[in-house]
């Protein structure tokens, strides 16, 4: 497990400034209820970005565009090389291969084991008819996340933790270079929270990714975040590390930070 | 009385409608496009018509052991009570069997498709399918809307069978009928004519159970209340579709001669 001070220390030499995704003037409305304006946000190789905002600000409308689950009204989003909103289902779907998305509920698909959860991105991505290859990387997935033990279970018979933890694992079988992360440690007692943030630590370290987490957890922003990205009427009204945000004498900063 | 409420109960409606035409629309314009879900569509085909053998076996034993029952005494009054395996065969056979199936399918596989789909769309595992490369159109939508089409067709000739030996049971409740005699009467009668077009017409039933189930489900919102909702309107949408399909089917096949 990767210490949070360690973390810290090393956040230099991680965060290089080559930025992953790029995100110029994104708009995006529902009826009246204008949800992000004019957004502008990097995210760089190697590193964790927390946005933070108030329930109904714009967070996971943010990513599902960023993966391509909602179309922006405008606005780019440039990832590996191409504009997200401009995409094509199959161009789409190449870039979700190198891309894990955690979703806020899990979406663990009920009727399957958690061998199949796993194997399904697997089996429509790579190797279609290697079932010992297969079953290798579910059980090392498995195995990164601690519970190598339930690969029989189904998803009802597993605790909310543990079905965050196999999501996890679901998201790390495809060795994303990417991962966006919907409020990973929502609804977790905070013993199971911060085992969450800390494999999510663990994982930026082993597999080198880059991650855009939303958060309201102060706990999972701490361990977590290289930089923090403060979402306020759907615009980016405060940019930092966590320490930064912390400190700043912002009247809606410090709302979100005391 | 009101009439200003009925504008707005015919947008809803008309919307509903075009919503389920672009729905139909999309499953024609990708379901045939490979790659092919075979091994859900079998799974699915498991589902919809293994699991309903029985339920679909034993209303079909019911309405034909009741059928027979009930139609005997005027029957006798007429005098004419070997008519009895006739009259009931052509019955059966021609529409009782194929919309009571279509019934218990809407009941059992529209609601079960609504409610699956709808708490998998409230619980983001759609969106968490479409994000793992596949198209949850194609692997939830079309494999079940195929099943559906193929299954209540078996399920209705199933049906047929079966309802056909309740009613022999039930003629002889009252008076005594051999198991020859029964079986030569329904054959004598029954023609390809009477067959055909009452198996053709499930083809559409099931299809309509199918789409409307995975419209209903697939479309859900309002979180869990949503699922309920979406089994339900599945449901009675699926039922009346049935009924509205066999009056079609019955001019239809009425103005083709095949009657």
């Amino acid at each position: 497990m990767v210490s949070e001070a360690d973390h810290k220390a090393n956040d230099e030499t991680e965060t290089k400034n080559i930025p992953v995704i790029e995100i110029r003037n994104l708009n995006k409305s529902f009826g009246d209820n204008h949800v992000l304006r004019n957004f502008n946000a990097d995210l760089y190789k190697g590193e964790n970005l927390v946005v933070v905002g108030k329930s109904g600000s714009g967070k996971s409308v943010l990513i599902k565009c960023i993966i391509g689950l909602m179309k922006p009204d405008s606005g780019t989003i440039h990832m590996y090389g191409k504009n997200i909103p401009d995409l094509d289902e199959t161009e789409l779907d190449t870039i979700r291969e190198k891309t894990g998305f955690l979703f806020q509920s899990n979406a663990l698909y009920d009727s399957m084991t958690v061998r199949e959860n796993l194997e399904f991105s697997l089996r429509r991505h790579q190797l279609k008819a290697e079932t010992e290859k297969v079953n290798e990387l579910v059980m090392e997935a498995l195995t990164n996340v601690g519970l190598a033990e339930t690969v029989d279970m189904m998803p009802a018979e597993l605790s909310g933790g543990m079905k965050k933890r196999i999501a996890l694992a679901r998201t790390l079988i495809l060795k994303p270079h990417i991962i966006l992360y919907d409020e990973p440690t929502t609804g977790l007692d905070p013993i199971t929270g911060k085992e969450i943030s800390s494999l999510m630590l663990e994982v930026q370290k082993k597999y080198k990714t880059s991650s855009i987490i939303i958060s309201h957890d102060m706990n999972c922003i701490k361990i977590t975040s290289n930089r923090v990205v403060l979402l306020i009427d759907g615009r980016c009204y405060a940019e930092g590390t966590y320490e930064k945000l912390k400190k700043s004498n912002d009247v809606k900063v410090n709302l979100f930070f005391e | 009385m009101n009439y200003s409420i009925f504008p707005d109960q015919w947008k809803t409606f008309l919307n509903e409608a075009g919503a389920i035409s672009r729905f139909t629309g999309r499953f024609f314009k990708i379901g045939f496009k490979p790659p092919y879900e075979f091994r859900e569509l079998l799974k699915q085909c498991f589902y919809i018509g293994y699991k309903s053998l029985g339920l679909v076996g034993i209303t079909a034993f019911i309405m034909g052991l009741v059928i027979t029952i009930q139609s005997r005494p005027t029957l006798v009054e007429f005098g004419a009570e070997a008519w009895l395996p006739k009259m009931v065969s052509v019955s059966l056979v021609r529409e009782i069997a194929p919309v009571i199936t279509a019934l218990i399918c809407a009941g059992k596989i529209g609601s079960s498709i609504g409610a699956e789909l709808g708490s998998m769309k409230v619980t983001e595992q759609i969106d968490a399918m479409e994000v793992s490369g596949t198209n949850p159109f194609k692997y939830l939508v079309v494999t079940r809307v195929m099943a559906a089409t193929l299954m209540v067709p078996v399920l209705a000739v199933f049906a047929d069978a079966v309802s056909l030996y309740g009613g022999f049971l039930g003629a002889n409740i009252r008076g005594v009928v051999s198991w020859d005699l029964y079986w030569n009467q329904v054959f004598q009668t029954l023609v390809y004519s009477d067959i055909l077009p009452s198996v053709f017409k499930t083809y559409f039933f099931g299809f309509a159970i199918g789409i409307i189930g995975c419209y209903k489900g697939y479309n859900s919102q309002k979180g869990t209340e949503g699922v309920g909702q979406s089994a339900n309107s599945a449901v009675v949408i699926s039922s009346l579709l049935v009924f509205i399909i066999d009056l079609i089917a019955v001019q239809v096949i009425d103005l083709l001669n095949f009657t």
